[in-house]
């Protein structure tokens, strides 16, 4: 079995590497490339907490083989700060405190960035339809779709902590 | 879960494809997006020796105004389908159906043309392209051909397409200013539908005019509530005469009974949501 050439754009800096036909998206970006800031939750395409954005918007990096993502640009959840700055909505998990053990989080932050790019004023209904593919086991929904709307309203801007402080596992 | 290995190739167009499928032998599957494929082969209920990826073919994606149709792409996202003005304006049905496959991620990856092809009776897309007399669109080694919606779906995730084609497109034919809603039932987010069912109305005046109603996971294959609809046509627009055409629903039909319902409660499942989609699609 031949293996593919691929090049993808992580987070802003281009790769390229030797792929196996059958290796996840998700295993590319966590075992080959280090970013284990995804987490792989159910493996099934159920959970969510392996959300990244392909050209933008967000997929189950687990349901996609690394080879589909040559020639695309992928954003992880170790994407998101900018300029050594939370994005608003990892700020907004932070002042909400809408996590509990933290694993559904990444997929989280970058679900719910999906969504506000695609509405950005959401009902709360809206919300929870949007995060429909993303399970909490802490069951912490109540303070995540407040996190979302925060940002929504505008009551949270881009933060001032350092990137370290949203490191996840 | 890591798949079993496979060759894999990426085509830029149906003529490579095509030419991909014919030198891969028997042993290959066509990957469109993946949301299906992929959680099988992770399984290793699917092992194929060779995958061809339909995914760089730039002309199987998107809607186009076609006269009295539209023209789907077989690779056009379940995302494109739900927001798509053309299809909005022309076939809401599908649009409303679209949005409630699986989860947004899902959305954004899985196509219209790769959940037709994998047909499993549970799936939201087949039901309303069969309500709406849609046309499937196949390329092969020896040219094109077009397959009725009615002769499409033969069986548990069974289609008419043959070893060595691919499904390029689906032309849908316009129900510009019918109504139409579809009603799914779950117990859980993200669920396969137990029953659902996909309704089209047009209405004149006080009466309905006619009706297309498809249903979903009530046989092997998405089936047409063919009773309901000539009950609706030239019926009064009223819940009541909307109840009694529903009567008729589970007619014809053979569901399967399993962990989430029987057979028995999926029938009923068929007249309830039926008299429901039908309400909504006439607006009442």
């Amino acid at each position: 079995m031949a293996s593919s050439k691929i090049t993808v754009e992580v987070d802003n800096v281009s790769y390229t590497d030797e792929v196996e036909p059958r290796l996840l998206l998700v295993q590319y970006l966590r075992e080959r490339l280090g970013k284990t800031g995804t987490l792989i939750g159910c493996d099934t395409t159920n959970c969510g907490a392996c959300t990244v954005h392909l050209d933008g918007v967000s997929v189950k990096s687990c349901t996609m083989f690394a080879v589909q993502a040559d020639g695309h640009k992928v954003t992880t959840i170790e994407g998101m700060a900018t300029d050594g700055k939370l994005h608003p909505l990892q700020q907004a998990f932070h002042q909400c405190h809408a996590l509990q053990c933290g694993f559904c989080t990444p997929g989280m932050i970058m679900q719910s960035a999906s969504l506000l790019s695609e509405n950005p004023h959401p009902t709360e209904q809206e919300i929870r339809d949007g995060l429909e593919g993303n399970l909490c086991r802490c069951t912490g929904y109540q303070n995540i779709v407040a996190a979302v709307q925060a940002v929504a309203d505008g009551t949270v801007s881009a933060g001032s902590n350092e990137t370290e402080t949203a490191g996840v596992a | 879960m890591i798949p079993s290995a496979f060759d894999y190739a990426a085509p830029a167009t149906v003529a490579e494809a095509l030419a991909a499928l014919a030198d891969a032998g028997d042993d290959v599957k066509v990957l469109a997006g993946g949301q299906s494929l992929i959680p099988v082969m992770k399984l290793r209920l699917a092992d194929p020796a060779m995958v061809v990826d339909l995914g760089r073919i730039g002309e199987l994606s998107g809607v186009r105004d076609d006269g009295d149709a539209l023209l789907i792409g077989a690779m056009t996202t379940h995302h494109q389908v739900a927001t798509d003005p053309l299809i909005a304006e022309h076939v809401p049905l599908l649009a409303k159906a679209a949005a409630t496959v699986a989860d947004p991620q899902v959305r954004h990856r899985g196509t219209f043309g790769g959940a037709l092809v994998h047909a499993d009776p549970a799936g939201d897309m087949p039901a309303p392209v069969l309500a709406a007399e849609a046309t499937f669109i196949l390329a092969g080694p020896d040219g094109e051909r077009q397959v009725a919606a009615a002769d499409f779906f033969q069986g548990y995730f069974t289609t008419a397409v043959d070893d060595g084609e691919i499904l390029t497109g689906i032309r849908v034919p316009k129900y510009t200013g019918w109504g139409a809603h579809y009603e799914k039932f779950t117990r859980v987010a993200q669920q396969w539908s137990i029953v659902a069912v996909a309704a089209m109305v047009r209405v004149e005046g006080g009466t309905i005019a006619e009706a297309r109603i498809g249903l979903t996971n009530m046989a092997s294959t998405p089936v047409r509530a063919t009773a309901v609809e000539q009950a609706l046509a030239g019926a009064p627009l009223t819940k009541e005469a909307i109840a009694a055409a529903s009567s008729h629903a589970a007619e014809g039909t053979e569901p399967a009974s399993d962990l989430n319902g029987d057979a028995a409660y999926r029938r009923h499942l068929a007249e309830v949501l039926t008299k429901r989609a039908v309400i909504a699609a006439a607006g009442l």
